[in-house]
């Protein structure tokens, strides 16, 4: 079986609790559009009180400035954090993904410098993978790194880049070697820890469906990254980066992105008949997705790299994230909602078409599940 | 435990329900080896306690066997066997000779029982079987009506089983065999998309083939999921206590029903209608099985029901207290 049942840590109604509290007060303020945002909401402030807490890095070593706790009360975190809508994507990519990486593969004192800061909600880190002509076909990315005296030249550009204006770090995938003649083109690809403020780093930001500046086109001019900026083994970062994306595709934030939604319109939907038996569907398919999830927590937690379960994950729930808010649609007519769900309904229906772009196209998570499957 | 019965279950069904034993069971053509053989492995006793003879199975052991009997259609009316059988051990019934009916109304395979069961109010009533009229679900599966005969023995039904809990377990049956018949639709497809050449190559080769099928994947992946969840907080709280996750599992498990009905079939052509294929039996019992049990409209209204009188504010609380500790 893929997805085994799980059963959660004692102390996981506790933590629960705990979490809600400090939400209900951090949270006292937001409007439908914090919530809308989900982790795309981007509030440093936030991000800090929630480091202060121990809520990030929870599952590293106390040395690094984690917690030390269990990846399944880590996802109990995370998932109360998605279920109110709270902004925590100035901390979301480092706890989600560049610690784990720097953890894994980073020197010690790559580690010491960047961990603790991660964890105290202090550093944000950006993902610096997409290429003008490297979207889907990564391997096709160009942006280079050269050895020169002292570290390394890096030259090219990197684009969709979220939150990277706001970001302090991006661990980026360049090309350090050509791609052997004939060979496999995602040969000769490094992982770069990089640091924002370097000189001959440019950062336009792009403005999104909602109008806003989430993502952005990185460009590097002769940027001059000091020796120790290599993350991992040279020519290594193809390996690198895809192996992190299990940790990027199997959580709650590609199932919750959406549930706000449906927790302010039940009292609408309440009024409505009919409502029910489409309501129940969604229910029964997020509980069905939550349990999910959590056994992909667990494979994690004991070391395994859960990669097809993951895009299995991924596929399904960023279908019922997308499903989700067109199935209120189908039941309230958005004229009538009450203005703060008609708020949130309308800016996450503009942010639903990236659900299924963001951490691996629909496109190429089917076709990770296809080769799964037997076929070829 | 559940292992050194699923494997001989497989087997079982591997070499005796082919496409031939499904057809003649539309016909009427009761399969009395195969019968024979599952009895004869014990299976009907499967969640009877070890102590008055069963194999003492747990909830999570006993919906991988349920899978394992969709997977092949499930040609013996053994899911309903156990429950019968679980139900007379539960209220200390002595259990008869011959073959027992769950139920009065729509019995599987009624025709052949010698006996059927009739719970009410927390009471269980084993009766000899009198006259039966014949009946059939979407499948062609016979379904028969029964007239109760001579009450032989009547007693209370334990915490365990009363009330709704026996609609809750034939809801997880079938949400079980539909998940396997889902599974088994699933592995015909890919194995048609591997072998079916067109323009040249394999049409698994084609990324819309490949698609279709992955997404049929990640259905079937949620009904086993939700069974298996489903069963894990039977076990942990009691079919009563499960009744919230059995109706996640009947909507996840109907919902890839119908989608592995649907793309099984786009994948296969027409050869996948004949009733020579083993998909064409498996694409009935998709159907007849979403029926029975409750249909997912059934219980998704339940579901949906239930949260919106609790509302909105409750729902996360709601559904993260369900979680097993």
């Amino acid at each position: 079986m893929r997805f085994p049942p799980v059963a959660l840590p004692a102390g996981a109604e506790a933590l629960r609790a705990e979490v809600r509290a400090f939400l209900a007060e951090a949270g006292a303020h937001w409007g439908p559009e914090v919530a809308a945002r989900s982790w795309m909401g981007f509030d440093r402030d936030f991000s800090r009180a929630v480091g202060a807490r121990g809520w990030i890095g929870m599952v590293w070593p106390r040395a690094y400035g984690g917690h030390e706790r269990s990846a399944l009360e880590r996802a109990i975190v995370i998932e109360e954090m998605l279920a109110a809508g709270a902004p925590v994507a100035a901390h979301w990519i480092g706890d989600r993904q560049s610690g784990p990486l720097l953890l894994r593969l980073g020197t010690e004192a790559q580690k010491r410098r960047l961990l603790p800061g991660i964890a105290r909600g202090e550093i944000a880190f950006c993902i610096g993978l997409s290429e003008p002509d490297a979207g889907s076909d990564l391997a096709a990315l160009r942006t280079r790194a050269e050895r020169v005296p002292g570290g390394w030249r890096l030259n090219g550009r990197k684009i969709w880049t979220s939150f990277a204006h706001l970001s302090d770090w991006m661990i980026a995938l360049v090309r350090t070697s050509p791609a052997p003649e004939g060979g496999p083109r995602h040969a000769g690809l490094s992982q770069f820890l990089i640091d924002l403020r370097l000189s001959g780093i440019g950062i336009r930001p792009i403005a999104d469906l909602l109008g806003e500046e989430g993502f952005n086109e990185v460009t590097f001019d002769n940027v001059l990254l000091p020796e120790d900026a290599l993350l991992g083994a040279e020519g290594q970062g193809w390996a690198q980066a895809t192996a992190e994306l299990a940790f990027e595709r199997s959580g709650p934030d590609r199932i919750l992105s959406s549930f706000p939604a449906l927790a302010l319109a039940m009292d609408s939907l309440a009024r409505v008949p009919g409502a029910e038996a489409p309501v129940g569907r969604l229910i029964a398919r997020l509980a069905t997705l939550r349990r999910m999830s959590f056994a992909v927590a667990a494979m994690l937690e004991r070391g395994q790299a859960p990669a097809q379960e993951a895009a299995l994950i991924k596929e399904a729930g960023n279908a019922f994230e997308q499903a989700l808010p067109e199935a209120i649609r189908d039941l309230l007519e958005p004229e009538a909602m009450p203005p703060p769900l008609r708020r949130l309904m309308t800016d996450l229906s503009l942010l639903a078409p990236s659900f299924s772009l963001r951490g691996g196209t629909r496109e190429i998570l089917r076709g990770i599940i296809a080769r799964e499957l037997g076929l070829r | 435990m559940s292992d050194l019965l699923v494997e001989p279950l497989a087997r079982l069904l591997a070499a005796e329900a082919g496409p031939g034993v499904l057809a003649g069971i539309g016909r009427g053509d009761w399969p009395a080896g195969l019968w024979r053989q599952v009895q004869a492995l014990g299976l009907p006793l499967a969640l009877v306690a070890e102590e008055a003879g069963g194999a003492g199975l747990s909830w999570a052991e006993v919906v991988a066997l349920w899978q394992e009997l969709g997977r092949h259609g499930a040609p013996v009316p053994l899911g309903e066997a156990m429950l019968a059988q679980a139900l007379l051990a539960a209220a200390g019934l002595p259990a008869p000779e011959g073959m027992l009916a769950l139920g009065q109304c729509a019995a599987a395979w009624g025709r052949m029982a010698s006996h059927l069961l009739r719970w009410e109010n927390g009471r269980l009533a084993l009766h000899a079987a009198g006259g039966w009229e014949a009946g059939a679900n979407a499948a062609g599966e016979p379904r028969d009506d029964l007239t109760p005969a001579a009450l032989l023995a009547e007693g209370p039904l334990p915490e365990a089983w009363a009330g709704e809990a026996p609609e809750l377990a034939l809801a997880l049956l079938r949400a079980a065999q539909l998940t396997g018949a889902a599974e088994a639709a699933l592995a015909l497809a890919v194995d048609w998309a591997n072998t079916r050449h067109q323009f040249g190559r394999p049409i698994g080769r084609f990324q819309a083939v490949q698609h279709m099928l992955a997404q049929l994947a990640a259905e079937v992946a949620l009904a086993q999921a939700a069974v298996a969840g489903a069963a894990q907080a039977a076990d942990a709280r009691g079919l009563a206590g499960a009744a919230f996750e059995i109706a996640c599992a009947k909507v996840m498990a109907g919902e890839a029903g119908r989608e592995a009905a649907a793309r099984s079939h786009q994948v296969l052509g027409a050869i996948g209608m004949t009733a020579e294929h083993g998909l064409h039996h498996l694409t009935r019992r998709l159907l007849a099985w979403r029926e029975e049990g409750g249909s997912e409209r059934l219980w998704a209204a339940r579901i949906g029901r239930a949260a919106l009188e609790r509302g909105g504010a409750r729902l996360w609380a709601d559904l993260t207290a369900r979680d097993v500790t």
